[in-house]
């Protein structure tokens, strides 16, 4: 599949919402841990060589499920694959964070997230809130428009 | 750099609604001949296969940090997706209508993660004025109504165990609808985590409807 890589390292440059050197070990049978420096910016994971400054690799955050692992670390797996990506970090509070962060991390999340509050608001004020920034009508927004 | 292109591609395909679709001619880089495409955008992705039919997308384009622009060219309906950058490629694209173009302008131009997330932190900054003792939304808003006292009863204030209902691969019969999707695979955190048990079952119950209601049209259809 063709994709815009340099808009895509582009995006690696970006402020991130976390940044961390983790331990990462990839899917493939055998695979062992590497330090890598791993970074979330908008709904892509990225992870670089520690000394590099062009990243590896990057995965899309849509459709994944992130669970625990003990002791202190996480797994990133992707429902329609059985590829999983480990993590390990270096304390809970570390690993508690990074959980959270990437389970809002969806563009799915965030849409939720938009249905649930406008429900909520207009709830409340019998007002539409989306109104305000002209994208009421918009499908995408719709309570019909979530995943069947 | 390695992508989850299986991955990208499920999110391409998967069965949810889109969030716009249609057939574009799309600028080729050095020959300046235009494919026509069937384009299909999802969240922050803009996917393009040979036709609908497709199985797997041809390309995508990732749409953070891009501006659309309307542009001259010999081509009608001509649009331009534009990244930053001095040596950053421009897509042009064309629609086959007007309206086509517009809609297109206006999806992507708001399709980026950036902007939801504005949105959505906005809203819920509102939201949180609101339930902090009646402070109106922001002030170019007429007055809005005085939020009531929540208004249901609060049964707990912690997520219930969220049920397990699962798409099992084996359907019960052609009669029943769809199931639920399961909630463990994409539990909600942050805004839902303060619902109430009531407001949680209303939220979901809403969900539940809406599948009910798509159900209900497509066994309505010969």
């Amino acid at each position: 599949m063709r994709y815009n890589e340099k808009e895509l390292q582009a995006l690696s440059r970006q402020p991130a919402e976390m940044a961390a050197e983790l331990g990462m070990r990839g899917p493939k049978k055998g695979s062992v841990v590497k330090r890598r420096l791993v970074k979330l910016v908008v709904n892509f994971l990225f992870y670089f060589r520690t000394d590099e400054a062009e990243p590896i690799g990057a995965l899309l955050l849509e459709h994944c499920r992130v669970t625990r692992e003990e002791p202190s670390g996480f797994c990133i797996s992707f429902v329609d694959t059985e590829r999983k990506y480990h993590f390990e970090c270096c304390s809970e509070e570390q690993c508690q964070e990074w959980i959270e962060a990437l389970r809002r991390a969806s563009y799915e999340f965030m849409r939720r997230s938009l249905i649930f509050y406008r429900n909520e608001i207009q709830k409340m004020t019998g007002k539409d809130p989306l109104e305000q920034f002209g994208i009421s009508e918009e499908a995408r927004f719709q309570l019909s428009s979530l995943k069947a | 750099m390695k992508l989850n292109e299986r991955s990208l591609a499920f999110y391409a395909t998967c069965d949810a609604p889109v969030d716009n679709a249609g057939f574009l001619y799309k600028k080729g880089g050095r020959h300046a001949t235009y494919h026509r495409r069937w384009f299909v955008l999802r969240g922050n992705m803009l996917f393009y296969f040979e036709d609908p039919a497709s199985r797997e997308p041809v390309g995508v384009i990732i749409l953070e940090g891009c501006t659309v622009e309307l542009v001259e060219a010999a081509e009608e309906f001509a649009f331009a997706v534009r990244f930053a950058g001095a040596r950053e490629r421009t897509y042009v694209l064309a629609a086959e209508s007007q309206a086509a173009m517009e809609g297109w302008v206006k999806a992507l131009s708001r399709a980026s993660f950036d902007y939801l997330r504005l949105v959505v932190r906005e809203l819920e900054q509102q939201l949180a004025a609101m339930r902090a003792g009646g402070c109106p939304p922001p002030p170019r808003q007429p007055h809005a109504l005085l939020p009531k006292e929540n208004g249901c009863a609060v049964w707990s204030t912690e997520l219930p165990a969220t049920p397990m209902v699962t798409n099992a691969g084996a359907q019960p019969g052609p009669e029943l609808p769809p199931l639920p999707p399961c909630r463990r695979t994409s539990t909600p955190s942050g805004p839902l985590d303060m619902a109430s048990f009531a407001q949680l079952h209303e939220w979901y119950g809403q969900e539940i409807r809406a599948l009910r209601g798509q159900w209900l049209k497509s066994r309505a259809q010969p």
